[in-house]
C-alpha cells in the first residue's frame, strides 16, 4: 500500500486497542443517507507509469517554441541553485512556522525576504508576500479603504487588465466604487489621473511600468494623492525596479508587485507571489503573515510571527483580511533568487532585457506598417501597432514556432492591431532575428 | 545566525549576466531611474548555498519529524509529485498561451491535466464541477461564498446572514465578511453543530440566511451527525450548505459532499491530496459545485470539444469574474493529479481509513494521559485533549518540541479549555504514535513533580522561548528597523 506503513498484524492489534473489528466500523458515526452513491475513481498506477502519463502531456505544450509574451508573467533563467535549495525538504514539508523555536529556519528566510523587498521598493517594511500580484492590489486596495474610511479606487486602465477583473470580482460585494481613468494610446493619463483624486478617493492605483511596457514617474500623481489624504498605491515589475525610480522615491504608501519573475517558474499560471511593502505608519493595516525579530528568554536574536491581533485566526469577522497562509516557498525562492544576483545580477538582467527589447523594436519597426505605439520610454516590453489585426500574426507566427507576444484587442477596444512583445535573458538576438524574418514575411 | 545581508560583500556576485547592453541611463532618462543600486545581498554562490542550507537545518519537517499538527494533515509528500511538476512542458508554459487564438494547440497537454483533476475531484467529492481558480483553503472559502451570494442575487434575493458554527476557522468568519456577509455565531452542543440553534436561528433570521459553512467532521475531530437534519431545515428556507474541506482526509470513499446535501466545496489539496505545505504556502484552494451554482463559476472554464480538443470558455455572463489570474495554482494542482492517480479510488479510502485509525489508536493509548472529552466516541483523523489539571498546553507543547516531535495544535478550537488537538495522519508507524505517547507520559510526570521545567523548554533548539510582546512592541521586521 504506497505510503501506509501498518503490516497485517499491526492493523490487528491496533484495532483491538480501538475495540473494533474492522476499518470500516470507525465510520459509523457517518449516517448511511450521507454514504457514497458512489465512487468509480480509477484503479491506481505504479510511480513510473503516472510519471510516464504526465511526461506525455508535459511534451504537448510545445516546450520547444521561441516566445515573446510576457504581459507581466515572465520566463526568466533561475539559477539551479534555486531549485536546490528550495527543494530541501527541511523547508518544503514544514508548515506556517507558529512554533517558533523549530521553525526559525523559515522565519528567518521571510525575515530577509521582508528586507530584500522593503530594499528594492526603498518601503519602510513588507509583509511574507500574498497569493499574486493581483491579489497584492486588491489587498493593498482594502488597506486604503479602511484607513481613510472612503470608498472609491481611482484606477489607472493601463494596470494589467487581469489584476483589474479580479480587483472588480474582489470588491464587486463590498461597499467599494471603482473609478477607472483611460489610458492615453498606452500612456498613463496623468492629468486625468491628478483630476480624478479627490477627497473621497481612498486611493490612487497605478503600475510601472504600466501594461504597455511604457516607464513613467508617478511622484505627481502622490504627491496630489497626500494632498487629499489618499493612499499611492503602485505595482512595479520586479526585475525592471532594480533600475528604475523605486515607490519610495515617488512617495508611494503602498508599493505591490508580481514576483513571479524573481525565481518562480510560468507553470501555466501558479503559484506566483504577491509582494507588498508599505510605509510604516501603515503596518498595522497590513494583510497576512508579518515576522517580527526579538530575543528568547537567554537574550539571543530569533524571529517570531508578529502582529497577529491583525489575523483571522484572532480577529475573525474583523480580520485586517481573511488570508491565512503566504506562499512561503515562493517567498524563500525569491530570497534566493535576489541573493545569487544581488544587485549587480539583478541590474544587468534588467539592462539586457532593456537592451534586447530595443534591438526588437529597430528590427520590427523596420518592416512596413510596422510601428511603435507611442514615443513614450519603456522597459523590456513594447506595444507595437501592426498593419494587420495581432491576433492573426500571432495565430500564423505561433503555427511556425514563434510566439511574438500578446495581442491587446480583446482587452483595449480598437487597438486589434496592437502586440506587445516582452524580450527577457531566455531570448537572444538571433531568436529577434528570427521573429523578424517570420513577421517580415506574413505582413 | 546572521542574516544573508550581513554576510554581503561590495562587489561580490554569484549570477553576472554576459550581456554587451548599455547602462540603463542610456537608455532611460535619468529623472525615471532610481538613484541607488537595491541594496540586496553580494555574495557568491557558495555563501548563498551554505546560509541557505544552515537555515533549513534549523526547521522541524514532515520528512525529520513526527509533526501530528491538528487540522493541517502533515502527511508525507511522495517525492515523484516534485518531478512531475518541474517537467519543462509545465514549469515553461506561459498562462497565456491557451488565451490566444491558435494558442491552445501548444497548452493540450496542462489543459487536459486541468480536465482530468475536475473529473477526479468530483467523483471524489460528489460535485458537478470544479473552478482551480482559489490559490489556498481562505481564497477558496472567499470564492464559495461569493458563489452563494451570485446564486441568491440571480433569484433576486439579497440575503445577508451567513451561519458560521464556533467551533470554525477563522477563516470561515474572515471570508464570508469579506463576501459582504453578516456571520451569525452558532454555539455547539455535545461538540456538534446543534440543529436546535439552527432552528432557532432560521426563527430569528429566517430568509436573510444565505448559508451556513460547516467543517465536517468538524474541528474537534467529531462527525457531525446530525447533519441530515440540518440540511432539511436549511432547504426549508433555500439557503446554501458550504463545506469547508479542512478534515476530508477523514472521509475519502466514505462520504461525498455532493451526496451528503452541500452545495459548495473547498479543497486544501496541501492536506488530503498530499502536496507540500512548504512552509506555509503556496497552497491550491479548489472548489466545487453542485449543478445550480454551475453558472456562477469563475472565468476562464476549461471545456471540451466534441473532437476532444480542449479550449477555455469565459463566456459565462453570471459568472462571479476572476478570482485568480489564470487557472490557479497549476504547479500544486499537478502535484495533486499525480497523488490522485498514483492511489486511484481504493488507495485514497485506505488513506482515511488509516489515517482515522492512527487517531483512534492514539486517543485510547493517551486516554489515561491527557483529559479527553468526547472519549466515548469515534474521532476522525484528529482529536482534542486538554492538559491536565495544573498544566499549560503551551508548556506540553514546547516540551515535545524538546524531544524533536513538532507539537500538536493549540489553543485551537477555542472552545476547548488549554486545547491540544493532535492529528497523526495515516503515514505514520505505529512505533512513532506509541513514542508520542511515552513522551506525553513523561512530560507530565515532570511537570507535575516539577511544572518549572517544563517552562523552561526548549533548552537544546536553536532559540529558546521568545519574547512576542516586545517583536509586536518594537516591531523589527526588516534588517534596517532594528
Amino acid at each position: 500500500m504506497p505510503y501506509i506503513p501498518h503490516t497485517p498484524e499491526e492493523l490487528h492489534e491496533m484495532l483491538s486497542v480501538v475495540g473494533v473489528r474492522s476499518l470500516d466500523d470507525l465510520f459509523a458515526d457517518i449516517p448511511s443517507s450521507m454514504r457514497p452513491k458512489h465512487f468509480n475513481l480509477p484503479k491506481g498506477m505504479s510511480e513510473a507509469a503516472v510519471c510516464g502519463h504526465l511526461e506525455q502531456l508535459a511534451a504537448q505544450n510545445c516546450p520547444g517554441h521561441v516566445s515573446f509574451l510576457g504581459a507581466g508573467f515572465y520566463n526568466h533563467d533561475i539559477p539551479k541553485a534555486v531549485d536546490a535549495l528550495a527543494g530541501r525538504s527541511e523547508f518544503y514539508t514544514a508548515y506556517t512556522p507558529y512554533q517558533a523555536e523549530c521553525s526559525q529556519g523559515t522565519l528567518q528566510a521571510i525575515f530577509e525576504f521582508q528586507t530584500a523587498v522593503s530594499r528594492l521598493m526603498e518601503m519602510d517594511c513588507a509583509n511574507a508576500s500574498v497569493y499574486d500580484g493581483g491579489s497584492a492590489i486588491f489587498e493593498a486596495s482594502m488597506m486604503a479603504v479602511r484607513a481613510t474610511r472612503r470608498r472609491v479606487l481611482v484606477v489607472d486602465e493601463a494596470v494589467n487588465p487581469i489584476w483589474r477583473a479580479m480587483l472588480a470580482s474582489y470588491t464587486s460585494s463590498l461597499d467599494v466604487e471603482i473609478k477607472t481613468v483611460p489610458q492615453s494610446n498606452g500612456c498613463s493619463d496623468v492629468n486625468a489621473l491628478l483630476a480624478a483624486i479627490d477627497d473621497v478617493s481612498a486611493a490612487v492605483i497605478v503600475q510601472n511600468p504600466n501594461f504597455f511596457g511604457v516607464v513613467a514617474d508617478y511622484a505627481a500623481v502622490f504627491a496630489k494623492a497626500h494632498e487629499h489624504k489618499t493612499f499611492g498605491v503602485i505595482s512595479v515589475y520586479p526585475v525592471m525596479q532594480s533600475v528604475l525610480k523605486t515607490p519610495g522615491e515617488m512617495g508611494a504608501d503602498v508599493a505591490v508587485a508580481e514576483g513571479q519573475s524573481l525565481g518562480m517558474s510560468l507553470s501555466f499560471g501558479g503559484p506566483y507571489l504577491g509582494l507588498m511593502a508599505c510605509r510604516k505608519e501603515h503596518i498595522r493595516q497590513f494583510p497576512g503573515r508579518v515576522v517580527g525579530r526579538t530575543v528568547d528568554v537567554d537574550g539571543k536574536t530569533g524571529y517570531v510571527l508578529t502582529l497577529q491581533a491583525r489575523e483571522q485566526h484572532i480577529r475573525r469577522a474583523k480580520a485586517t483580511s481573511n488570508i491565512c497562509s503566504n506562499q512561503a516557498l515562493c517567498a524563500l525562492r525569491a530570497l534566493i533568487h535576489m541573493s545569487l544576483l544581488g544587485p549587480e545580477g539583478l541590474t544587468r538582467t534588467a539592462e539586457n532585457n532593456m537592451g534586447l527589447a530595443r534591438y526588437a523594436v529597430e528590427r520590427l519597426t523596420a518592416l512596413k506598417g510596422v510601428a511603435l505605439l507611442n514615443s513614450a520610454p519603456f522597459g523590456s516590453e513594447a506595444a507595437l501597432r501592426l498593419p494587420v489585426p495581432a491576433a492573426d500574426v500571432v495565430k500564423a507566427m505561433t503555427a511556425k514556432g514563434v510566439v511574438p507576444g500578446y495581442p491587446l484587442g480583446r482587452h483595449y477596444p480598437g487597438m486589434e492591431n496592437v502586440l506587445l512583445l516582452s524580450c527577457t535573458e531566455v531570448n537572444s538576438r538571433g531568436q529577434i532575428d528570427k521573429l523578424a524574418e517570420i513577421m517580415g514575411g506574413l505582413l | 545566525m546572521k542574516t544573508i545581508f550581513a554576510q554581503s560583500v561590495p562587489g561580490r556576485c554569484a549570477w553576472r549576466l554576459n550581456s554587451d547592453a548599455p547602462k540603463a541611463s542610456e537608455m532611460l532618462p535619468e529623472g525615471l531611474l532610481r538613484k541607488k543600486a537595491p541594496r540586496l545581498p553580494e555574495c557568491s554562490e557558495l555563501d548563498v548555498v551554505r546560509h541557505f542550507t544552515r537555515l533549513s537545518q534549523l526547521n522541524y519537517s514532515v520528512d525529520a519529524n513526527f509533526y501530528p499538527l491538528g487540522s493541517c494533515t502533515m502527511k508525507y509528500n511522495p517525492k515523484f509529485t516534485e518531478y512531475v511538476a518541474g517537467l519543462p512542458g509545465f514549469a515553461r508554459l506561459h498562462p497565456m498561451m491557451a488565451q490566444l487564438e491558435g494558442g491552445a494547440d501548444c497548452a493540450q497537454g496542462a489543459l487536459r491535466c486541468l480536465y482530468e483533476t475536475e473529473a477526479l475531484l468530483c467523483e471524489l467529492t460528489g460535485m458537478k464541477a470544479f473552478t482551480f481558480q482559489p490559490m489556498a483553503g481562505a481564497n477558496g472559502e472567499f470564492t464559495g461564498v461569493k458563489l452563494i451570494a451570485a446564486y441568491h442575487k440571480a433569484k433576486g434575493r439579497n440575503r445577508k446572514k451567513m451561519l458560521i458554527p464556533d467551533a470554525a476557522h477563522g477563516t470561515n468568519p474572515a471570508s464570508a465578511a469579506l463576501a459582504g456577509f453578516e456571520t451569525v455565531n452558532i454555539e455547539s452542543r455535545d461538540g456538534m453543530v446543534d440543529p436546535e440553534a439552527i432552528v432557532a436561528a432560521i426563527a430569528e433570521h429566517g430568509e436573510d440566511i444565505a448559508g451556513l459553512m460547516m467543517t465536517c467532521p468538524n474541528t474537534l475531530g467529531l462527525m457531525e451527525v446530525h447533519l441530515p437534519r440540518i440540511v432539511a431545515e436549511l432547504r426549508k428556507i433555500d439557503a446554501l450548505l458550504y463545506y469547508d474541506g479542512a478534515n476530508m482526509n477523514a472521509i475519502m470513499g466514505k462520504m461525498r459532499m455532493g451526496d451528503a446535501g452541500f452545495d459548495v466545496v473547498h479543497l486544501n489539496v496541501h492536506k488530503p491530496l498530499a502536496t507540500p505545505h512548504g512552509g506555509g504556502g503556496p497552497g491550491a484552494g479548489p472548489v466545487g459545485v453542485t449543478e445550480r451554482l454551475l453558472p456562477f463559476l469563475p472565468v476562464p472554464r476549461v471545456s471540451k470539444h466534441p473532437d476532444g480538443r480542449f479550449f477555455l470558455e469565459s463566456n459565462l455572463p453570471q459568472s462571479i469574474g476572476h478570482i485568480g489570474p489564470f487557472y490557479g495554482s497549476f504547479g500544486i494542482i499537478i502535484r495533486a493529479l499525480a497523488y490522485m492517480l498514483r492511489l486511484g479510488g481504493e488507495g485514497l479510502t485506505r488513506a482515511s481509513e488509516y489515517a482515522v485509525l492512527n487517531a483512534n489508536y492514539l486517543k485510547k493509548k493517551l486516554e489515561n494521559v491527557l483529559e479527553i472529552p468526547f472519549r466515548n466516541r469515534f474521532c476522525a483523523h484528529e482529536f482534542v485533549a486538554s492538559a491536565p489539571d495544573g498544566l499549560r498546553a503551551l508548556d506540553i507543547a514546547k516540551a515535545l518540541l524538546q524531544r524533536g516531535i513538532h507539537a500538536p495544535t493549540i489553543y485551537f478550537p477555542l472552545i476547548v479549555h488549554e486545547c491540544l488537538m493532535a492529528e497523526p495522519t495515516e503515514t505514520e508507524n505505529k512505533e512513532t504514535l506509541d513514542a508520542y505517547v511515552e513522551a506525553l507520559k513523561e512530560i507530565i510526570l515532570t511537570g507535575k513533580a516539577d511544572p518549572q521545567a517544563l517552562q523552561d523548554m526548549p533548552t537544546n533548539l536553536p532559540v529558546r522561548r521568545l519574547d512576542e510582546t516586545a517583536a509586536a512592541r518594537h516591531m523589527v521586521l526588516t534588517e534596517d528597523m532594528g
